[in-house]
């Protein structure tokens, strides 16, 4: 039973990953990005990440998603139905995609991977807190600076000038 | 679903299409599409080695950090698209190769 879910969020994720790189509409690839989204975030869940993918759910679905929507809406006449986006070169980047998929998926089945038995975190973000607070502290203050250079970069570069 | 490699064959998989769709598309906002794509392919893979390879919690942090980068990433990207339509009145990656108007 946990098997069929686990195969049926991973067609999920791939179909729809699938459908926003080869839809012809741009607003119908960034639906397709919502399902591969909550897709991944139903990988997360059967890989014992809970607070991760309510991240996930907030920042990519509640957050990018929101953005990038944003984004086709301000850059296309919304006058314009059929806000449409060629692709080029499909051929030679299909074969060199499949390609890599090939050597990625041989080189992740005959590697010997060192699994180890791991039991399941009892309470994952009051660890991850714990450890952004003393082992990764100064990743953290480094990742609030680059926050804040963002934000700021970002209304700079959008705020028309006059 | 209990063993290592389903999940690094889905993050391939991801991985790729992802690549796909920033070496095929010619719009700025759907290359960004691509990029998030391999983002999340990455993700998977830290989790999949927190639980399955012992790197335990030290995974999570990883995968906070690498969306923390990706929602920057997006904000920055989105704002500098938006520039260039008002500048050049498109966002077809090919036609924006000059650095003046």
């Amino acid at each position: 039973m946990v098997d069929i879910v686990f195969w049926i969020i991973v067609g999920i994720t791939i179909g729809s990953a699938f459908m926003v790189v080869q839809s012809k509409s741009l607003l119908y690839s960034a639906y397709a990005l919502l399902f591969t989204f909550v897709g991944v975030t139903g990988l997360y869940v059967f890989l014992w990440a809970d607070f991760l993918a309510v991240v996930q759910i907030v920042v990519y679905v509640g957050g990018i998603l929101v953005l990038i929507i944003f984004g086709i809406m301000l850059t296309n006449k919304i006058t314009s139905v059929n806000i449409s986006h060629a692709s080029v070169q499909k051929g030679i980047g299909g074969v060199v995609v499949l390609g890599i998929i090939g050597v990625l998926g041989y080189m992740v089945f005959i590697t010997p991977w060192n699994q180890l038995a791991a039991t399941e975190p009892e309470q994952t973000s009051a660890t991850i807190g714990r450890l952004l607070m003393m082992d990764y502290l100064l990743p953290f203050e480094v990742a609030s600076l680059l926050l804040l250079g963002a934000l700021i970069a970002a209304t700079t570069l959008s705020r028309k000038e006059n | 679903m209990d063993n290592l490699n389903s999940y690094l064959f889905v993050s391939a998989v991801l991985f790729s299409l992802g690549l796909f769709g920033v070496i095929t598309r010619r719009n700025g906002v759907a290359v960004l599409m691509g990029v998030e794509l391999i983002l999340n392919a990455a993700n998977v893979n830290f989790l999949a080695f927190a639980r399955f390879g012992g790197m335990n919690m030290a995974g999570h942090v990883y995968a906070l950090f690498v969306i923390v980068l990706a929602a920057a990433e997006a904000a920055v990207a989105l704002a500098i698209i938006i520039n260039i339509f008002n500048n050049f009145k498109t966002i077809n990656v090919d036609d924006v190769s000059e650095l003046r108007q």
